[in-house]
């Protein structure tokens, strides 16, 4: 096959490491799939919109309140951590001198790889004390979005630092030697550029955002309601399979493994939409 | 990094206004964090603490067994991936082109791979290496986990690496006659050398922060475990329980996580200067 | 009832011969005896250098499933055995009773099963209406699957879907943490976690119930309402490791440990 045994074998050596890799994907999904099939065959779609409530044991499956749950802190938490990404990152690049924007860059590096738990530990001696003295019990929606926020901030500046140095610099110079503002430069110039990287990189976020269990379980009270207020206890998706998946059995395990269907599911979907707003990126 | 030139227009200030508040609040806020857990995890802080064994649940004593949990997880996490990692991208790098249905089809595999929630990863960790191999609680069933977790990082990020490297030393090997076996290992490999140990950063910065997963596979003990067949706590889990589990478990908590952090810093700085010596290497 | 196990022979226990045991054992199931069997399991591995013995939460179903697949050699479950539990075979550890706690500065001293009942559905929400301080109850309520839950539910008569909590937590030492850390929770959690932590140094306290306080006295006279078991369940072939370890944990050394836990030993 080729010219040298040596690269026969190494061909082959390859393909089986790279079988290794998506084997284990297939078993992943073979078995997540076949754990959730047990109670898609045997509950109606249905219920886990229109049941009266999640109690397993009384044959409940009520999953809306805690798809809400996720949704309504990954939405909060992206709502503030985008804007302050986005434009500490705008101070970073355009508005300091170059020596305080590698600290700066280099901070943030470390902050991105602090695992979730810190904050979430964080969270739990410091902001659910803090939220309590407002109303009890502290443990609430708005404390986990401002947790998720301290995780995924990080990134997003990063994202943005990234983006906004890779516009190219030719345009900067042709946009200064026209005699554009600063502000207009960045306007203009810099955001529609970097647009494509900041939507992409975003969206990543987002993904990490609703997959973040531990953390969001630490502060966010897990009572399975509709938050009436931001300062309401509520349970998300991931913490509930957290808190439920070693203690149940049958039909609730596999009601647990469906929600985590759905939501790789979901995050597949927002990977998929970042890679192609990065691919087109690179073509233009 | 381009220094824009200011007009003083209000545009300007009001942008710049709003960057320093974003700035400073981001800032203030992680320096908060940041020194909250310096100052109280201090006192924790002591040659015992990192080489003692933890007594009542974690309150007292030291961190060793946590630490050596950790390591020992990251390691063999490593040791399995990256042949694996390294393998596959070399595949798609040299192998097949980007437009191909194989190269796409791994591309989406991996994708999916890295969109499973941590905590799904956890489940199927606990039912297949766990229970089904039979591994049990233990650093084994944890590293193998992780390996899955961080595998898509590692293989997009050295895929990347090597399709970055211009195709004229690969036109100038096999000009020379060489064999495709020696063009990877001795032209390209090399080349590669500074994204290969990138990714391996950034795949112990999530290894390091995966705590989920490793609660259902690598288990709760505090014990130092004497094998890979022992079960351990790495210390993310570790702070995990202290602030969850252990009332009076707080002034521990902060040890381990500014313990946590510091190994960070060092990374962060180990990496930089690492990366400064290849460069420098590279242009002389 | 001792089977033989490839590793070692028939240990012959009545005459307390030493043998030297190796191996390992997995024990899982409730967390409520999880820290008391870690710590028997310590001492034991003390006894015996060679031996390993791993004890994982997973909650009292887990311990019975985890023993019928075969996963683990002892499981942990913090009641009686169920009727169709009978493939299985359960070893009397201690005896637990579940408690209300509060918070030490919390000036209430008793509830009565009425009062409890109407915080837990929120139709008291106030400590006031109870004569307390005037701030709304933290109702804690535990997580679905526990074996506490049922053991509550069943004595009050309550359907989970009826009772409306503030936060809802996963394990014992969680209810416990959350009340130290806030003085108008209320919450329940096994006698034996909350003595321990109160031994400790944790500011809470239990409250009695219908004038019955929640100590051991009244669990060993058996006046204690909330009363349950606390069991280690085998199944019918077992190796001699896992018989020696239950012996040891129904030895009288093991009971200053099981008191030491706050809980009752019942082979004095």
């Amino acid at each position: 096959m080729f010219p040298h045994t040596r690269d026969t074998l190494l061909f082959f050596t390859l393909i089986s490491l790279v079988g290794i890799s998506v084997i284990c994907l297939l078993f992943i999904i073979f078995y997540l799939v076949s754990e959730s099939s047990i109670i898609l065959s045997e509950i109606n779609l249905r219920h886990y919109f229109f049941d009266d409530s999640w109690h397993p044991s009384e044959n409940q499956f009520l999953l809306l309140p805690m798809i809400v749950g996720s949704l309504f802190i990954t939405i909060g938490a992206m709502f503030l951590a985008i804007p302050l990404g986005i434009f500490t990152a705008i101070l970073c690049q355009f508005y300091v001198p170059n020596w305080l924007s590698q600290s700066l860059q280099r901070i943030v590096e470390i902050l991105s790889g602090i695992p979730s738990v810190v904050y979430g530990f964080w969270g739990v001696v410091v902001i659910v004390p803090l939220l309590a003295t407002i109303q009890a019990p502290g443990t609430s929606l708005l404390a986990g979005v401002i947790v998720l926020t301290f995780i995924i901030m990080p990134g997003i500046v990063l994202i943005a630092n990234n983006a906004f140095q890779n516009v190219e610099k030719m345009h900067l110079h042709n946009a200064i030697a026209l005699g554009l503002s600063r502000y207009s430069i960045i306007r203009h110039i810099v955001f529609p550029s970097a647009q494509r990287g900041l939507l992409s990189g975003i969206i990543l976020q987002s993904g990490r955002a609703i997959g973040e269990t531990l953390a969001v379980l630490m502060v966010c009270g897990n009572v399975v309601q509709f938050p009436g207020n931001i300062f309401e206890p509520i349970r998300t998706l991931t913490s509930n399979i957290a808190l439920e998946m070693a203690y149940a059995m049958d039909l609730h395990r596999s009601a647990l493994f469906l929600s985590g269907l759905i939501l790789m599911l979901v995050v597949l979907t927002l990977i998929l939409l970042a890679e192609r707003f990065e691919l087109s990126t690179k073509t233009t | 990094m381009i220094l824009l030139p200011s007009n003083h227009n209000l545009a300007d200030r009001i942008l710049r206004f709003i960057c320093w508040i974003c700035g400073s609040l981001v800032l203030s806020f992680f320096a908060f964090l940041f020194f909250d857990i310096l100052i109280q995890g201090y006192e924790k802080l002591s040659i015992a603490y990192i080489f003692s064994n933890s007594l009542n649940a974690g309150r007292a004593g030291g961190i060793a067994p946590m630490l050596v949990s950790t390591f020992l997880l990251l390691l063999l996490s490593l040791v399995i991936a990256l042949p694996i990692s390294i393998g596959s991208a070399i595949y798609l790098a040299e192998y097949t082109n980007e437009k191909q249905w194989f190269s796409r089809f791994i591309r989406l595999s991996l994708s999916m791979l890295a969109s499973v929630p941590s905590i799904v990863m956890g489940m199927f960790g606990y039912a297949f290496f766990v229970i089904a191999l039979n591994l049990g609680f233990s650093i084994l069933s944890g590293a193998l986990t992780l390996a899955a977790m961080i595998l898509p990082l590692l293989i997009r990020n050295i895929e990347d690496t090597l399709r970055n490297i211009p195709d004229i030393h690969r036109l100038n090997a096999s000009a020379l006659g060489l064999s495709k076996f020696r063009t990877i290992f001795q032209i390209l490999l090399p080349m590669a050398n500074q994204g290969i140990f990138l990714a391996l950063i950034l795949g112990i910065g999530r290894a390091m922060a995966e705590t989920a997963a490793l609660l259902y596979t690598s288990g709760y003990v505090t014990r130092m475990p004497d094998t890979i067949f022992d079960s351990g706590r790495s210390l993310s889990v570790h702070i995990f329980d202290l602030s969850m589990n252990v009332p009076g478990g707080e002034q521990s908590a902060y040890g381990s996580a500014l313990v946590l952090v510091l190994f960070l810093l060092s990374i962060n700085i180990l990496t930089h200067w690492i990366g400064q010596k290849i460069q420098l290497r590279s242009i002389t | 009832m001792a089977s033989c196990s490839p590793q070692q022979p028939t240990p012959d226990l009545k005459r307390n011969k030493p043998i030297t045991l190796s191996g390992k054992l997995t024990i899982t199931g409730s967390s409520t005896i999880a820290p008391l069997a870690a710590e028997l399991a310590k001492q034991f591995e003390k006894q015996h250098p060679n031996t390993k013995v791993d004890v994982q939460t997973g909650g009292s179903s887990r311990g019975i499933t985890d023993i019928r697949r075969g996963t683990s050699d002892i499981g942990m479950v913090s009641r009686k055995l169920k009727s169709n539990e009978s493939d299985l075979t359960s070893h009397l550890l201690a005896k637990d009773g579940v408690s209300i706690i509060v918070h030490k500065s919390n000036p209430i001293l008793e509830l009565s099963e009425h009062q409890i009942k109407q915080i837990y559905l929120n139709k008291i929400d106030n400590w006031k209406l109870l004569n307390g301080m005037d701030k709304k109850i933290t109702v804690i309520n535990k997580a679905e699957g526990r074996s506490t839950l049922e053991v509550f539910l069943k004595h009050f008569n309550l359907n989970n879907t009826q009772i409306k909590p503030s936060i809802i937590i996963g394990d014992n030492e969680q209810a416990v943490k959350l009340v130290a850390n806030n003085p108008h929770a209320i919450a329940y959690v096994s006698i034996g976690t909350a003595e321990y932590d109160i031994g400790l140094g944790v500011p809470i306290k239990t409250l009695a119930l219908n004038g019955i306080p929640a100590n051991k006295k009244a669990l060993i006279s058996k006046q204690f309402p909330l009363s349950r078991e606390l069991n280690f369940i085998t199944k019918e072939n077992i190796s001699a490791l896992t018989i020696a370890f239950i012996n040891f944990s129904q030895s009288k050394t093991a009971n200053s440990i099981i008191e030491g836990f706050g809980f009752v030993p019942t082979h004095p």
